[in-house]
């Protein structure tokens, strides 16, 4: 099968351009997409491609993005918009969570919302507080919305697909840091279904199921770990809602401990529902120690270099507590 | 386009039935027969009558909180949406929406809304397929004075202006946002001055004269068919019961009230009809009766279908 070398970026740009030739209502807008290609460059090169009809730069207004995405969706559009920084879906949290969300549910299953939020979350560029958020947890708690968070070109590229296709409010949650990791993928169009995880590295010994950047970071430790002979399965949900649980389930049923690891604060994030949920699960009698969660601090992202680092699990944090569970 | 002797009449009785489907909402409210709110729109039945009238069954509405009457003129049909009221099945929502949140996306009405401003930056999505599918449609986006506050109004306006966006933003100022007067909230005396920041016009007309509504909104629609953009309309009225349910209403005194009721917006265009001899005293009460028909029909018909069974009550989180 011929294939070619994308980064993630390019990726989701393919993704972008696919779907908006297949489907004329498939259209973009949100601030500086066009002519500057977007705050990380997704978008570059798709106004000269599209045209700004359906490459919409859009005043500096999240609300609006978001509600007018909803309204253009209920009409019979399907949007992607992109909300600049994941910190700032707060401003159109209205239009996302009372409106976007519950239209399906709330006019009785008779209309529905087909529309993708991009963002990029996370932190480790430097930007601090107000820049570098995993707002995910948030978004997981609301009935109807779809949460998607792709660690790789390849989950990029087909995850937007099918989120694009999909006929709900989808947020996508991109990484800051994954938009120039590069990965070959297949030349020929391909999806990867939303609620499906993949098993990014198979073991025996412990399951660490990884969200979004933690996903190459356990990658990294677990190579370590095999040449201390821990042989660690790797499971990346790749969409939080819908959750495919079945496979976290029966990769605990083979390895017996579960190790979950993400960015965002361990107060209140998605690391509890997967731990609870597996708890709740026959998998419960199959576990040999208790489940550990690896995740941000209850903090605001600090800015000096070591304190961000420090906010977040890193590669050796990873070892560590992988370590502890299986010794 | 001018209306004819029909088109008159049949306002007046869309306006009447608002009227007598809200006194019924009333009754069922106080009876607690309906479990949830209400809010009533008995006295400004003119604006959404004459605004609705000046629009095509293909063109699209958002509404609010307060939205019985836009549903009605919008050509909703009664027993679905006392239906829903009453929480039934067979509701426009089948019953899981209640009364703010009745829509019928199908027939243009894009949804009642219970956030104060919801529906404004949704009508701007409307209109930006209105103009990506080029279907030559008018969004008629209603919202209160309260909402003219909401930080929403001001992005969604502003987009509307600057992609010269379909839609007529209808503001509904019946000079209090529940308890809160406008003159407390606004420094502006004229809302409508608004819509100079935004580079749109602003108007302000009578709110309680249904054919001065109807005659802005048909130029404020062809304006935006016409691909010249959004227009921004201020009708005065004011609603003649409390906010919802419960409302003790000490932020205003029972003269202001019937000052109000003085200028009923039916009242007027019924003595305006019958000097016109459009209408006959016969007609008049041919046309009450074929109302309050109507209305009871709404009600047995709710009454009588079944609340939705707990097997929905999961159903339709997410769309297949
Ligand atoms: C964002 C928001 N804040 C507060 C409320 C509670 N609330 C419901 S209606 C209302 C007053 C709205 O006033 P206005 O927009 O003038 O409409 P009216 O009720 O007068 O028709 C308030 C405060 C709400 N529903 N949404
Ligand atoms: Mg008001």
């Amino acid at each position: 099968m011929p294939t070619v070398e994308l980064t993630y970026r390019e990726a989701l740009r393919r993704a972008l351009r696919e779907e908006m030739a297949r489907d004329e209502n498939v259209y973009m807008m949100g601030e500086d997409i066009a002519i500057y290609g977007g705050a990380f460059g997704v978008s570059l090169g798709l106004l000269e491609e599209f045209g700004p009809e359906r490459i919409k730069d859009t005043p500096l207004s999240e609300s609006v993005i978001v509600g007018a995405a909803l309204g253009s969706a209920l009409t019979g559009m399907r949007p992607v918009a992109e909300i600049m920084f994941m910190d700032f879906i707060t401003i159109g949290m209205d239009q996302l969570i009372n409106q976007a969300a519950k239209i399906h549910y709330m006019y009785g299953g008779k209309a529905c919302v087909p529309m993708v939020l991009r963002t990029p979350g996370g932190s480790g560029t430097g930007a601090a507080a107000q820049h570098s958020q995993s707002l995910e947890g948030l978004l997981c708690h609301i009935p109807g919305l779809k949460v998607v968070m792709p660690s790789c070109p390849y989950d990029a590229l087909g995850l937007l697909k099918s989120s694009i296709r999909d006929n709900n409010p989808v947020v996508f949650v991109e990484h800051k840091l994954l938009y120039s990791g590069r990965e070959l993928v297949p030349e020929k169009e391909y999806l990867v279904p939303l609620g499906k995880s993949e098993v990014k590295r198979e073991g025996t010994d412990l399951t660490l199921v990884a969200l979004s950047v933690m996903v190459v970071r356990a990658l990294k430790a677990a190579d370590k770990l095999a040449q201390e002979g821990i042989s660690v399965e790797i499971i990346d949900p790749r969409t939080l809602v819908p959750l495919d649980l079945e496979a976290i389930i029966n990769s605990v049923k083979k390895t017996h401990r579960l190790l979950i690891v993400h960015e965002a604060c361990k107060r209140g994030g998605f690391g509890a529902e997967i731990l609870s949920q597996v708890e709740e699960s026959d998998a419960f009698d199959y576990l040999d120690v208790p489940i550990r969660r690896l995740a941000g601090s209850n903090i605001p992202i600090p800015y000096s270099p070591g304190l961000e680092k420090g906010a977040v699990p890193q590669e050796d944090d990873i070892l560590g507590a992988a370590r502890k569970l299986v010794g | 386009m001018t209306l004819n002797k029909n088109d008159l009449i049949r306002m007046y009785k869309q306006m009447l039935t608002i009227r007598r489907f809200e006194e019924k909402v009333a009754e069922f409210l106080s009876q607690g027969t309906i479990h949830g709110t209400g809010h009533l729109y008995i006295g400004e039945e003119a604006i959404a009558v004459g605004a609705c009238r000046a629009i095509e069954n293909e063109d699209y509405i958002t509404s609010t909180h307060r939205g019985h009457g836009h549903c009605i003129a919008k050509g909703a049909d009664l027993n679905k949406m006392m239906s829903e009221l009453l929480g039934k099945e067979t509701g426009y929502c089948r019953g899981k929406g209640g009364s703010m949140h009745i829509a019928d996306v199908e027939t243009g009405n894009l949804g009642a809304n219970g956030v104060v401003g919801g529906g404004i930056p949704i009508a701007c999505g409307a209109g930006i397929t209105i103009k990506m599918k080029k279907l030559k449609r008018v969004v008629l986006c209603f919202f209160g004075d309260g909402a003219v506050n909401q930080g929403v109004f001001h992005e969604s306006l502003n987009l509307a202006s600057v992609w010269d966006l379909p839609v007529v933003f209808i503001c509904e100022n019946n000079f209090y946002a529940m308890s809160t007067a406008t003159k407390i909230a606004f420094k502006i005396k004229d809302l409508s001055l608004r819509a100079a920041s935004y580079g749109m016009p602003g108007v302000k007309v009578d709110g309680n004269d249904v054919l001065k509504i109807y005659e802005e909104v048909i130029e404020a629609a062809s304006r935006a068919r016409e691909d010249k953009g959004p227009t921004f309309i201020v009708c005065d009225s004011y609603r003649w019961k409390g906010h919802s349910r419960s409302d003790a209403e000490r932020y205003r005194t029972k003269k202001e009230v019937m000052e109000w009721k003085k200028r009923c917006p039916i009242e007027r265009f019924k003595k305006y009809l019958l000097d016109k001899r459009y209408l006959t005293r016969e007609m008049t009460e041919q046309i009450e009766w074929e109302v309050n028909l109507s209305i009871q029909e709404a009600v047995d018909f709710a009454q009588k279908s079944p609340f939705p069974s707990l097997k929905t009550l999961e159903q339709d989180v997410y769309a297949n």
